[in-house]
């Protein structure tokens, strides 16, 4: 039985009924990542010592008939932007390269608690910033599906190592679509939960009322199975939702019959590849024959989606990332800061640590959303960007209304060649045209592949559902992939 | 409003003060660290009060309590919503380069506080409070400039410490008015158990914002620019600087003449050694803190039962309490202002004297010359004083009985003090006894057989003569009241005629 082919469902039973040890998983795992790695640029940094040192005590415990986690022996990716004590957190920037925290992500947490086996941070858009994952500080991710082409971002690495079969699992966050857009260029399952379903504390904050930690992997069930541990009420996290956590493994089996899936006609405008846009209409087709059926509806200002988000996302990283000033912790400058262009040493200091230590991306958004906060703009812009979100909200809640959940596309095109958007901001920013309203929203969205380009790269289907919908969104992704075998294509690796 | 201090001066006094106060909670206002002053450097931090990536901050409902409880105490309407707003700005001792703090919506606005001064120097001001909001504290920058090397050192223990922002309207009209207000802030937020208030520690900082109104030809009013004086470090500070400044305002508009709006607010830090303010540099775009909503944080709300709950709970304000005591015990306004003024304890121990010896006026005499006195003296506490109010009244009830006089009586309690004994050991043991009326009728008898100079004093209508006895009485036995001699030796004298 080779580890790496395994779902995570199937391989947390064989290690639970002792058919494969957690370090055997965690070897192949490791083994995977040291042939293809060097390739795919998925990985920061890889635990090797500390995963096995994690997979040994799995397999002593249970050696020692004592009970196992939930996700014993489930090697995991997590993303890079998550506080892990053991391993340095950088987000991908130099502003924090070697920076460790003294404290676990509370998602960290619950997978350890959950004897998942933690083999490594991922890579990412630097601050999470970014839809392409090319904006790395450590280079951008490849496509396991085509090395020339991007894995899409912010969670490209997460979603490439699953794609790649390095690890079983991952982690990502999506703040606009981080998640749902890699997931679906990298043909894997991705799961932006609710808003405040996953604690954020740990989560190194770009977009606060944005962020959301979610699970990939290849399968909706496998997301469901990590969804299970990671999400839950956390009293430090002040956002995050005190609602009790469905089983949602086990909550896959009932039919989709009478579920009513809406249909958004103006998501299929000029825009969208064709072929994406056949797959995407195959999905609907699919999720038909399962028996949901399918209903036009309109999200009337969706269409300022992306307008708003490029609003509220940069204004709340302006300040959240005010804290990399080089003082306590992260980069600072070692030019001498005695030149008389600034106010002060201390001043220069400030600049000159910052402009080192962030990437172009990074300081665009900031320099955004310090514009954008600024006295006299505020309420043309922020105050504005709000009112705007409210009425997105709107547009969900009156849309769910009729329908049960939203499908659609992920994103308008399959994976880009690397460097083809990197000059240019704009089309990049709206690569996240179908998935930010999401996150507006608060609201949940899936991500999961509905088919392939003549050239062979995945299409994702995207569904989204209203807030704590978790177990129906899970249902029906699962419910597409009992009936279709897309998921279960893997890239030809070398 | 007229000038009611300064009549004499050709110009109005505007003052409105700015008061930062922290707040007695046992942990930070958004994570679990210590709230405590005087630990080492850095040793009561975590990774959300240092601003670590991926931390969260989460409300200490204390605070939000006390922060209620003061408000709401300063006559202010309580906001059933109320939300956190993120303050930006870059410094060394602001870790997270925001304060998390409360911009357009503070949980509490437009209350008042009345400054009374005890002893009438000016009439009773009212001050309006524009709002009281709640933020976090900043840690500590400390500049090593003796050092000559430059070198900055933080301190983040402060660093998240709740801290109540109280600002006043510009009702106060001079500097004495302004201590004296400050002096009842400082009184009913202690009487709350909300702040310690101490100016040394730096649980209360204030500073002020001034400028003149100066009414000039044809009925027009020329303003001077506004002054915000920081870096005062007492209340007389306060006033001092302010008296500064006032004095300071008026010659600069007399020599050049200028005028509010002609030149931006400006921050003048005081000196409290030179007795000066002097200006600080400070930079033009200072202030633009892109304020926007806590997105880390929910808003708070609170129900009407809830606030009333609150003002149920509420002690007697300083000022009820003051009322209370000049009604119920008959004691001046201002010897009520100086029991009130040593804390509630105080006052506490004050009534049960009263209470005991059925006599406010006498209890409030012992309290302020006796226990206050011993209370400097010894720079403690009441708490702290050695004998109860239950000894004290034993040796007040025992003077009021005609036992021994006052003064001995001060020497009783005096003692008492010292030995930490009861007032009947001290008594016994300083051989003091009552003397019982046929003693002191025989021994008034020998002194006027043997006193006949002071007898005929007496007789020629010179009745102070009769001290003499006294002196005498004193000498022969400790224990006789004086002016039971002197009633005893008159009769006799009289009856010798
Ligand atoms: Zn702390």
């Amino acid at each position: 039985m080779q580890p790496t082919e395994l779902s995570a469902v199937e391989l947390v039973a064989a290690v639970a009924n002792g058919d494969l040890t957690a370090v055997a998983c965690t070897q192949a795992a490791l083994d995977r990542i040291a042939a293809l790695d060097a390739g795919t640029n998925a990985f920061l940094h890889v635990d090797r010592d500390g995963a096995l040192a994690a997979a040994e005590a799995v397999d002593a415990k249970r050696a020692a008939g004592q009970p196992l986690g939930p996700l014993a022996g489930l090697p995991v990716g997590v993303k890079d932007a998550l506080c892990t004590r053991d391993m340095p957190t950088t987000c991908a920037s130099r502003m924090l390269e070697g920076y460790r925290p003294p404290y676990d992500a509370d998602t960290v947490a619950r997978l350890r608690a959950a004897d998942a086996v933690i083999i490594g941070k991922t890579n990412m858009d630097e601050f999470a910033m970014g839809a392409s994952n090319e904006n790395s500080a450590f280079g951008p991710v490849r496509n396991p599906w085509d090395p020339t082409r991007a894995t899409g971002g912010s969670s490209g690495g997460s979603a490439a190592c699953v794609a790649a079969s390095m690890v079983t699992a991952s982690i990502g966050s999506d703040t606009g679509g981080s998640i749902r857009q890699p997931a679906g260029l990298c043909g894997v399952t991705g799961l932006k939960p609710t808003y405040g379903r996953v604690s954020r504390r740990g989560l190194v904050a770009f977009a606060s009322s944005l962020d959301q930690i979610g699970p990939m992997g290849h399968s909706a069930a496998d997301c469901g199975l990590v969804l299970e541990t990671i999400a839950g009420h956390d009293p430090l996290d002040s956002t995050s939702l005190n609602e009790a956590v469905p089983a949602y493994t086990q909550l896959l089996e009932e039919p989709l019959a009478g579920v009513r899936i809406g249909r958004v006609p103006a998501h299929f405008g000029d825009g969208l590849d064709p072929e994406v846009a056949a797959a995407v209409e195959e999905g609907f087709r699919v999720l038909e024959a399962a028996g949901a059926t399918i209903h036009d509806i309109d999200l009337p200002h969706a269409k300022y989606g992306v307008a708003t988000y490029y609003l509220i996302a940069p204004c709340e990283a302006s300040s959240n990332l005010a804290r990399y000033d080089g003082v306590h912790y992260g980069h600072r400058t070692k030019e001498p800061c005695r030149s008389d262009a600034f106010d002060s040493p201390l001043v220069e200091m400030y600049c000159r640590s910052r402009a080192e230590g962030f990437g172009p991306e990074v300081k665009r958004r900031v320099m955004l959303g310090t514009y954008a906060l600024s006295a006299g703009y505020y309420d043309a812009y922020y105050k504005r960007a709000l009112q705007v979100r409210r009425l997105i909200r709107q547009d969900y809640q009156e849309a769910f209304s009729k329908v049960d959940l939203i499908g659609g596309p992920v994103s308008a095109t399959p994976a880009f060649p690397l460097g083809e958007k990197t000059d240019d901001p704009l089309a990049m920013y709206l690569l996240d045209l179908y998935t930010v309203t999401t996150n507006l929203a608060g609201v949940c969205g899936i991500s999961f592949p509905c088919g392939f380009t003549g050239s062979g790269l995945p299409v994702g289907y995207q569904l989204q559902g209203p807030a704590l919908a978790e177990p129906l969104l899970l249902r029906a992704a699962d419910r597409f992939q009992r009936l279709t075998e897309w998921h279960r294509r893997r890239p030809t690796t070398a | 409003m007229p000038d009611t201090t300064d009549t004499a001066a050709p110009y109005q006094t505007i003052i409105g003060l700015e008061v930062h106060v922290q707040l007695l909670t046992k942990t930070k206002l958004f994570c679990s660290c210590e709230n405590r002053f005087g630990a080492a450097p850095n040793t009561l931090t975590c990774p959300v009060c240092l601003g670590l990536p991926g931390s969260l901050p989460v409300m200490n409902r204390e605070a939000f309590r006390l922060a209620v409880r003061a408000a709401t105490a300063l006559n202010c309407t309580i906001a059933e919503f109320t939300k956190w707003d993120r303050k930006n700005y870059f410094y060394p001792d602001l870790p997270k380069g925001y304060q998390i703090s409360q911009f357009d919506l503070p949980f509490s606005e437009h209350g008042q506080l009345e400054a009374i001064d005890p002893k009438g120097a000016f009439p009773p001001r009212m001050v309006r409070i524009l709002r009281v909001h709640l933020e976090e504290d900043a840690g500590k920058s400390m500049h090593d400039e003796a050092a000559g090397t430059g070198d900055s050192r933080i301190d983040l223990n402060r660093t998240g410490t709740p801290l109540l922002e109280i600002v006043s309207q510009p009702d106060l009209r001079s500097a004495a008015e302004a201590r004296c207000w400050l002096n009842e802030l400082r009184l009913l937020l202690v009487y709350l158990g909300v702040s310690d208030c101490n100016m040394q520690e730096g649980s209360l900082r204030v500073d002020a914002n001034v400028n003149l109104h100066i009414p000039c030809d044809g009925g027009r009013v020329a303003k001077t620019p506004i002054v915000e004086i920081k870096n005062m470090n007492s209340f007389r500070s306060v006033e001092r600087a302010l008296t500064y400044e006032v004095a300071r305002q008026y010659e600069e508009w007399q020599a050049t003449g200028k005028e509010l709006g002609s030149a931006p607010k400006q921050t003048r830090g005081w000196d409290d050694a030179a007795g000066i303010t002097r200006g600080q540099r400070h930079k033009e775009e200072s202030s633009d803190y892109r304020y926007f909503p806590e997105p880390d944080l929910v808003p708070v709300t609170l129900t009407a039962d809830q606030i009333d709950e609150v003002r149920r709970g509420m002690p007697e304000s300083p000022r009820a309490l003051r009322q209370r005591l000049e009604e119920t015990w008959q004691i001046s306004a201002y010897d009520a202002d100086v029991l009130v003024g040593q804390g509630r304890a105080l006052v506490n121990y004050f009534e049960t004297l009263a209470r005991l010896v059925e006599d406010g006026k006498v209890a409030s005499n012992w309290m302020q010359q006796d226990v206050l006195r011993t209370l400097n003296e010894r720079g403690i506490a009441i708490a702290d004083f050695p004998v109860a109010a239950e000894g004290l009244a034993t040796v007040i009830g025992r003077v009021k009985k005609g036992d021994f006089d006052t003064s001995r009586g001060r020497e009783i309690f005096a003692e008492m003090i010292n030995s930490g004994r009861s007032a009947d050991d001290v008594i016994s043991e300083m051989g003091i006894a009552a003397v019982g009326d046929d003693e002191l009728m025989t021994l008034c008898r020998e002194l006027v057989e043997g006193n006949p100079k002071i007898v005929a004093d007496v007789q020629g209508g010179k009745e102070q003569a009769a001290a003499g006895l006294i002196g005498q009485a004193k000498k022969k036995n400790p224990n006789v009241n004086p002016g039971k001699v002197r009633a005893l030796c008159l009769e006799i004298i009289r009856g010798m005629s």
